[in-house]
């Protein structure tokens, strides 16, 4: 799927839309710039803890997609994040790497950061089923 | 000092549903019940959710931000006033889609307490806890009390404001 099919399909996708989710410049990269309905302690600010997995997760899937030449949504078996700084109310940059490909099996693993790629504010991995 | 639990269910209610246009009313998650170590929260199903337009499924994300929130403040009963319990880290099992339409409800208990962390699990089902929709294992955080002073103060002041504000109405009915 190329740049501009996964952008169509993000706007396809009501909770793509909820988040704010974008493409990113880099390859492999997507962005959520700040919204209000992603934060989740308004005396900080800062953002939800889910919206930031919400983020990672969808990232991993619409790269999944890039990669693929399969339109339907490969299913999450599972998804496990760690959480290493606060998530300001600033806009968040996600990462995601092909960890492994299998027939039936894609495991990603995501980053994400804020103002500095190598100070990420949680990092993730997320498994796949895919049928073929 | 022991925790007060009919005060933390409304301190969970506040965070939850006060801020009109955060992420929590985003969802739409409300508290179900409070109690030690346990606490029970739901997810409306709305459009705004779903991950697959076709279907009509909501995304997964959704549900690992309701079971987030839900072991977090399971978390929060352990401790002896109101504060928040950051996530150290958290894991999603997802075993079947959610069914479209269908409120998911979300359960959490605390398995473990330990000086720094409190370990966490929880299961999200649509109201049959035997066809679980997904699992979720988390830690987290056991912060100092004293960080939360201001909050606890702001939380009790706005909460007494209510209080005087429904007796003061409630008055000028007689």
């Amino acid at each position: 799927m190329n740049d501009l099919e996964l952008h169509q399909l993000i706007n396809r996708v009501p909770y793509a839309q909820t988040l704010g989710i974008q493409v990113g410049g880099e390859n492999d990269c997507f962005l959520l710039p700040t919204k209000k309905s992603n934060i989740g302690n308004p005396t900080l600010p800062a953002l939800h803890g889910g919206a930031i997995a919400g983020f990672m997760e969808l990232s991993a899937m619409m790269y999944v997609l890039r990669h693929s030449n399969s339109e339907k949504f490969p299913k999450v078996v599972d998804f496990a994040v760690d959480y290493v700084r606060a998530g300001k109310y600033v806009a968040t940059h996600s990462r995601c790497k092909l960890v492994y490909l299998g027939r039936r099996m894609i495991n990603v693993s995501i980053s994400a950061w804020q103002e500095d790629e190598a100070a990420p504010i949680a990092m993730a991995r997320a498994q796949f089923l895919v049928k073929e | 000092m022991a925790l007060d639990f009919e005060e933390l269910l409304r301190f969970v209610d506040t965070v939850l549903t006060a801020n009109e246009g955060d992420h929590f009313t985003t969802l739409g998650i409300r508290p179900e019940y409070v109690e030690r170590h346990r606490v029970g929260m739901s997810m409306s199903y709305s459009d705004t959710l779903i991950g697959d337009p076709d279907t009509g499924v909501i995304h997964g994300g959704a549900i690992t931000a309701l079971l987030d929130t839900c072991c977090g403040f399971a978390a929060a009963t352990v401790l002896v006033d109101l504060a928040m319990t950051p996530t150290i880290d958290l894991r999603i099992d997802y075993m079947r889609a959610a069914t479209p339409g269908q409120t998911v409800y979300a359960d959490a208990e605390v398995y473990r307490v330990t000086e720094s962390v409190i370990f966490a699990r929880a299961l999200a089902h649509h109201g049959d806890r035997e066809k679980p929709i997904a699992s979720a294992v988390g830690n987290f955080f056991r912060m100092e009390l004293a960080l939360f002073t201001d909050m606890r103060r702001e939380f009790r002041a706005a909460q007494k404001l209510k209080q005087s504000g429904q007796k003061s109405r409630g008055s000028d009915n007689e």
